[in-house]
């Protein structure tokens, strides 16, 4: 069965490997811009405190691991399961059903992992320098894998529970939302005042990977802490893996 | 491989697309599922590769039931699904490749499997090739060679040849009948009584979910009332008319029925049911003819086939 999932994980490697410049190009782009004008144009033209680019980047970190794991699942499942039926090769391979499932959670997951890792070079190259700590090391890595790792579940959740017909208008519905209500481009805690907006805000994972990326790398700031931020995760990952998993074993067998 | 009283009821829907479905297929076998659109063919294909889960009743392969252990009634069988599901995003020997090794096949075996059956389905030219850029009959040949690549016990075929031109489509049968030999058992679904006929050792009838009959081709053929048919054309029919010469031909021993199918200018074309062989009937009828006046212009021998079977079951044509 190992053999099997690691041939299944290969394919998708392999199929990614063929265009490797685009899908970096797909993902990165975005932070990308965000960093320079947020972090590099409205600082240098004095819109900015200096210090606030040490406060977005741990934040745009986060969004990508999210996003990209979030894309990289529901956009190819959706197309799999629906029009191009690629799928069925795998289903019918003797493997149990959350083993090809896992596979798919196990690969965005990667992506999300090596699109926010680029991330590093990149905010180094735009900004000069970014926030580092090497204490913070293993809480960055917990909270990315994490992180990458509920961004891949809600991908599934929602490439398998939306009608195929409707992803689009999904997508714009669900998508805005979650990327402001993240706490990627300001900490969580400076929204006291807007309480309604900070309950909001709680109640997206996505919080929880700026916050922890955040006390990772730059403590001094107010913050949720860690331990909260890992907690929240685990449990957001609880609840989309098994809907996720649940809306999966739907559309895999009628 | 046998299915009991299997049942399928697609939520919200009003019928069982499967309606207590029971029947076996020994090993080596190839059976034939012949039946209408929306017969419930796919969905018994679905049920039995672990695809469809069942409303009620059961379904074994190798004595495996496919829901208690799906992963183990996956390793054996094949499957040609009736839509092309092929991976776009790899290339035609890859596909083959990869669906080895998602079988757990050892590398060296897989190498060497895929350059035989590109070489015998003639794919060898453009292995390197997206599967997208092929016509339908290509893909079709590529899902074959696809499921042969983990060595499958059963095969399932469904609508293996619609779409494909006369000769691809020898060609598909001339690979089943070669995969029987080796073995393999096979089950496929078809709405072409011809191919039914031709490929199958045993055939089960279904409409609307139910199996209607199952025999081999040339046992439910001889099951029917009628047997084969004469097509009779007179020109002019003679002095009694047409109700005249229908009676006279309807006395004659070995005539079940007969009825006017046609009229042509002044030429009356008529159907006579045969209880026994065609052949024999030839020179009584001509007499017949001649006794009454007319004059005969044309005779056709019409053996029964299954598309006979299937008017007489379900009251209708299958074309
Ligand atoms: N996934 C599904 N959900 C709901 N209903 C379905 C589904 N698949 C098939 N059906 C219905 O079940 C019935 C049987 O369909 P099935 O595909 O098994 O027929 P078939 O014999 O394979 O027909 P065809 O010759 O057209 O392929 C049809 O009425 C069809 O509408
Ligand atoms: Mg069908």
């Amino acid at each position: 069965m190992l053999r099997s999932f690691g041939s299944v994980l290969r394919r998708d490697i392999v199929v990614t490997g063929k265009d490797l410049v685009a899908f970096l190009a797909q993902v990165l782009l975005q932070p990308v811009f965000f960093l320079f004008v947020f972090g590099k144009l409205l600082t240098s033209l004095g819109y900015t405190s200096s210090g606030y680019s040490d406060l977005l980047f741990p934040g745009l970190v986060a969004l990508t691991a999210t996003v990209t794991a979030i894309q990289a699942m529901a956009f190819p499942l959706v197309a799999e399961f629906s029009w191009t039926k690629e799928i069925e090769d795998r289903l019918l391979a003797p493997l149990p059903l959350w083993a090809v499932a896992a596979e798919k959670v196990v690969f965005a997951t990667l992506r999300a992992l090596v699109a926010s890792a680029v991330m590093f070079p990149i905010g180094i190259g735009v900004l000069g320098s970014i926030p580092y700590r090497a204490d913070g090391l293993g809480l960055l890595i917990g909270v990315l894998l994490l992180g990458s790792l509920v961004g891949a579940c809600i991908g599934m959740t929602i490439g398998t529970f939306v009608p195929p017909t409707k992803i689009n208008i999904a997508f714009a519905l669900i998508f805005t939302p979650l990327l402001f209500t993240g706490a990627t481009q300001y900490p969580w805690p400076s929204l006291a005042h807007l309480r309604w907006f900070q309950v909001l805000s709680a109640a997206n994972p996505i919080t929880y990977v700026s916050e922890g990326m955040r006390a990772a790398l730059v403590p001094n700031i107010p913050h949720i802490p860690g331990w909260v931020c890992l907690l929240a995760l685990a449990g957001s990952l609880a609840l989309f893996g098994t809907l996720g998993m649940i809306g999966f074993r739907h559309r895999a067998i009628d | 491989m046998e299915v009991r009283e299997l049942v399928k009821r697609y939520p919200k829907a009003q019928t069982d697309a499967v309606d207590r479905l029971t029947f076996a297929v020994a090993s080596g076998e190839i059976f034939g599922l012949l039946g209408p659109n929306g017969a419930g063919k796919s969905t018994t294909i679905g049920v039995l590769t672990t695809r469809v889960r069942p409303t009620a009743g059961q379904a074994l392969i190798a004595n495996v039931d496919v829901m208690v252990a799906p992963q183990t009634v996956r390793s054996l069988l094949g499957v040609v699904p009736q839509r092309n599901n092929l991976d776009r995003s790899l290339s035609v020997r890859q596909n083959l490749l990869f669906h080895a090794a998602y079988h757990g096949v050892p590398k060296a075996v897989r190498t060497r499997r895929a350059e035989e059956l590109l070489e015998q389905f003639a794919l060898t030219d453009r292995a390197n090739e997206k599967p997208e850029l092929f016509s339908g009959g290509q893909n079709q040949r590529m899902m074959i060679a696809r499921t042969l690549m983990h060595d499958p016990s059963v095969l399932f075929l469904d609508e293996p040849t619609t779409g494909l031109d006369p000769a691809a489509r020898l060609f598909v049968w001339d690979r089943i009948r070669e995969l029987r030999a080796s073995g393999v058992t096979i089950v496929l679904t078809t709405h072409d009584m011809d191919e039914a006929a031709a490929l199958a050792d045993r055939v089960g009838i279904v409409d609307s979910g139910r199996l209607l009959a199952l025999d081999t081709p040339a046992a439910l053929v001889r099951g029917l009332a009628t047997g084969a048919s004469l097509q009779v054309t007179v020109e002019p029919v003679g002095e009694l008319g047409v109700a005249g010469l229908l009676d006279r031909l309807g006395t004659l021993a070995g005539v079940q029925r007969c009825e006017q199918i046609a009229t042509e200018a002044a030429a009356q074309s008529i159907r006579l049911y045969l209880t026994g062989e065609a052949a024999a009937m030839v020179a009584p009828v001509a007499a017949a003819v001649a006794e009454v006046g007319g004059r005969l212009i044309g005779m056709k021998i019409c053996e029964a086939s299954l598309e006979d079977v299937f008017i007489d079951l379900t009251g209708r044509s299958l074309r």
